[in-house]
């Protein structure tokens, strides 16, 4: 590693002020400090601090996106082969779905963080680690036969209109990836939804074995076909057509318990979510005017994106509550809105997107309510002093 | 019948290095040195130029708003140099010493004496700084009635020394004579604190005329920011005074000898530190006097105070007016390839995000390095985990940073120190200088107020 750092250390006097590259002085900070972490030490306030900083706080959330990523690949492969009625293994399965998400992958890193380079250097700032975290949800939400330039066009969107234009990192309303997502559902909604998008080779109609649809089981749930959904422990387990790493609600609770133990991503988010979606759904059950009413409330939590919303999305600490208590209500809310929209609006088999991108937005409210009750007992506090004393 | 307050926020940091329970004697030293930067919220005028003759209680500098806050010298000698940093700020005075005269204040007994004599000999003696209010944590307003006086009988912070080992080692009689002189100062009690955890001395325990209350839990339960919070709180107008345990000593020194001593036991420690162990010495001693031979090779900070809130002083700095702790700890200036990915066993973290959390370890080896960049805000609920106080943290911090004097005042900032806040610059992920904003935001308020 010396002599790594030897080179690193011979030309990084060109891409300091004054420098032959200086314009790209944040790309060379960003991959300098990448690889090393930086000599600098503390000049003002605490002498010591501690180990975690913003590059280990992502890579614990990356880590747990994996088993989601991982079971994505063989899924994308599973209902390919499924669809044409052909056999293949479990490697052979894992190999060609990866090769279908690894481009996806690629034009999402390459895109955001291009531009997260060039906002970088303009504000002379570092670059911010959030967007390792945004490059691989996006990917992860979006169904697999979406063209490669549409991705593009989303994530610029995101990084540019849905974060950049806030700030940059830490200054965002909005989930960056959910406004990628959100891009793509209104403005090219035939690649977002429907029963052609999910499986790869689908939509070009190749050797699809008679009889198969490509339905999600939402899309079943939405036209009321409640009884042709695919069983519990299949959705459980993610065999199922969908977004890349949303089907295996399995491999994202196994990423849940990553974020829980590492203490990175809160649990009260992920557990209120949960809840306000089982409150919601055992409500729909006691009314149950319809099929769609009548499906267990458990079954939401297999189903769609509920799952992975919860634990990677909903837990984004830049566009949610930041207060705890504030942190119960925002999940819950978001659980209740996901299922209301679910059930109820039938434009919008999915509901968990908009439910959270509707709370993004009432997150600052519903920490200004919490925030003004510790506000009134500071005020009542001083009163009840004042009124002793005279 | 005592309170007992239990807390569970907070964090013990795992570092090693600290003192054994062992006086190692007085140190003495060439040059003493006074800086002003200790005390914020004044501005310091010199009554000293290089070359002048000074004993010990001369003044040496006062305060420009309130000059009857004079600063003494800490021993007898000539000064030698007048240290200024950026814009001319005044940032230290350095005095060789020699000879041992003193200036004479007069003995007395300070229960008989009325709360403006015992004002005035605090005043005159140079003496008086050792008092401090809060809000803002500066030296006390002499015109002001503080409706309590608190002191913290015990240490939390990182190394710190351990209080009753001092006290078993000093005078009984003095630190009753300084409660007196203090008792005098208001119309309220005088809070002692004492740790929760494990037996105090007798010193502390017996202490007649306080309200004895009992705090346990990690750092910063021995915070007396964060006492007063849980005993009497703060509101909008009211003020409190607080004096450092030994500081109570050095008041009823002055009434007992008659002159300025401000002397005291520090605790050396730190992982460089061989022998880390107990120094009686004066304020303004030389860290040298103590480190000499005594520190493992390599490039060292070395710290007058505790590894969160002390300052930096180089080795041949002198001990700060209020600290009884020298830390030295190693620099941190080294490159670390992959370090963030690394799996951490030998890396201390609050966050459950390093492997060294599995295994239980009894310290680290802490250096100074930032372990990563600067960054926007973007964790929440981090720092409330560490400040045990009914307060919101980012939120308060945030205010300040938008300069919004109403929502500071709403959110506690009469409350809080740099101090009490100095574990969430610890924790902080995203590296955020929050003692700096604190303090920012104390000085926004005290010129607001004026």
């Amino acid at each position: 590693m010396n002599s790594l750092r030897k080179k690193i250390d011979k030309i990084k006097p060109n891409f300091q002020e004054g420098g032959k590259f200086e314009k790209l002085r944040s790309v060379f900070e960003g991959l300098e400090s990448f690889l090393f972490v930086s000599d600098r030490v503390t000049f003002k306030g605490s002498h010591v601090r501690d180990s975690i900083d913003l590059k280990r706080t992502m890579t614990v959330v990356i880590v747990a996106l994996l088993p989601a990523l991982l079971f994505g690949a063989y899924n994308v492969g599973l209902q390919h082969f499924r669809s044409i009625g052909a056999d293949a293994g479990i490697f052979h399965m894992f190999w060609f779905g990866f090769l279908k998400i690894l481009p996806l992958i690629i034009v999402s890193y390459s895109v955001g963080l291009g531009i997260e380079f060039i906002a970088a250097q303009i504000r002379g700032h570092e670059i911010n680690e959030g967007f390792l975290v945004t490059g691989l949800l996006i990917p992860l939400i979006m169904p697999v036969e979406i063209p490669l330039w549409m991705l593009a066009l989303a994530t610029a969107f995101a990084v540019i209109i849905g974060k950049e234009v806030f700030g940059g990192t830490g200054m965002n309303v909005f989930n960056p990836a959910l406004v990628a997502r959100a891009f793509l559902f209104f403005s090219y909604p035939a690649w977002m939804t429907g029963d052609k998008v999910w499986i790869e080779g689908l939509a070009k109609g190749q050797h699809v074995v008679d009889g198969f649809s490509g339905a999600t089981p939402l899309a079943l749930c939405a036209a009321g076909e409640t009884t042709k959904i695919p069983s519990f422990m299949d959705m459980f387990i993610g065999t199922i057509p969908g977004s890349i790493g949303e089907t295996s609600t399995l491999a994202i609770l196994i990423g849940a318990a990553i974020l829980i133990i590492t203490g990175i991503g809160s649990w009260k988010i992920i557990v209120s979510v949960f809840a306000g979606g089982l409150g919601m759904g055992l409500l729909f059950n006691a009314f149950s005017v319809n099929t769609y009413m009548e499906l267990p409330a458990y079954y939401h939590f297999v189903m769609g994106g509920f799952a992975f919303g919860a634990v990677f999305m909903a837990t984004d600490p830049v566009s949610g509550s930041q207060t705890e208590k504030g942190k119960w209500i925002y999940g819950f809310m978001i659980g209740v809105m996901s299922i209301l929209i679910r059930v109820i609006n039938p434009a919008y088999p999915e509901g968990v997107m908009l439910a959270i991108l509707l709370m993004n937005v009432f997150a600052p409210l519903i920490d200004y309510f919490i925030i003004q009750s510790s506000i009134k007992k500071r005020l009542k506090r001083a009163k009840i002093a004042t009124n002793i004393n005279s | 019948m005592s309170l007992s307050v239990k807390l569970s926020k907070g964090l013990d940091i795992k570092i090693i290095g600290k003192a054994e329970r062992l006086l190692a004697g007085e140190v003495d030293s060439a040059l003493y040195g006074v800086r002003p930067v200790d005390f914020p919220g004044l501005i310091p005028k010199l009554n000293v130029k290089p070359g002048d003759r000074v004993s010990a209680g001369s003044p040496i500098f006062h305060d420009k708003i309130r000059p009857e806050i004079i600063f003494a010298s800490p021993v007898s000698g000539t000064v030698v140099s007048v240290i200024r940093g950026d814009r001319r700020k005044l940032m230290e005075i350095v005095i060789e010493k020699n000879g041992n005269d003193y200036i004479d204040f007069g003995i007395a007994d300070p229960s008989v004496l009325s709360r403006e004599k015992i004002r005035e000999s605090l005043l005159v003696s140079g003496l008086w700084p050792v008092v401090r209010q809060r809000p803002y944590h500066i030296v006390a307003n002499p015109q002001d009635v503080p409706k309590a006086i608190f002191i913290s009988g015990f240490d939390t912070s990182p190394l710190a020394p351990d209080y009753n080992f001092i006290m078993d080692n000093s005078s009984e009689s003095l630190f009753r004579r300084g409660i007196t002189a203090l008792k005098k100062l208001t119309d309220g009690k005088i809070n002692l604190v004492l740790n929760g955890k494990g037996d105090s001395s007798a010193v502390l325990k017996n202490a007649s005329d306080v309200e004895i209350s009992q705090f346990s839990g990690p750092h910063p339960a021995g915070n007396v920011g964060i006492q007063i919070h849980h005993l009497d709180p703060l509101n909008k107008g009211e003020i409190v005074w607080f004096v450092n345990l030994q500081d109570v000593l050095a008041i009823g020194r002055l009434f007992e000898e008659g002159r300025y001593n401000h002397e005291r036991i520090v605790a050396l420690t730190g992982s460089e530190i061989m022998h880390p162990q107990y120094y009686r010495i004066k304020s303004g001693v030389s860290v040298s006097s103590m480190t000499n031979g005594n520190v493992k090779p390599g490039n060292l900070r070395y710290i007058s105070g505790n590894v969160l809130t002390g300052t930096s002083v180089g080795q041949e700095g002198h001990v700060g007016f209020y600290d009884s702790q020298v830390t030295v700890i190693p620099e941190g200036d080294y490159f670390e390839f992959f370090g963030w990915m690394k799996p951490g066993l030998d890396k201390f973290s609050f966050s459950r995000t390093f492997a060294s959390k599995l295994i239980p370890s009894k310290g680290f080896r802490l250096d100074t390095n930032l372990h990563g960049g600067e960054r926007a805000f973007v964790m929440t609920g981090q720092y409330e985990k560490v400040v045990p106080m009914d307060i919101y943290p980012m939120q308060l911090l945030k205010a300040i940073l938008s300069e919004d004097i109403e929502m500071m005042e709403n959110l506690g900032i009469y409350e809080i120190a740099e101090e009490d806040f100095a574990l969430c610059e610890y924790i902080c992920p995203s590296k955020i200088e929050i003692q700096s904003i604190v303090r920012k935001g104390l000085e926004m308020m005290i010129k607001e107020m004026n």
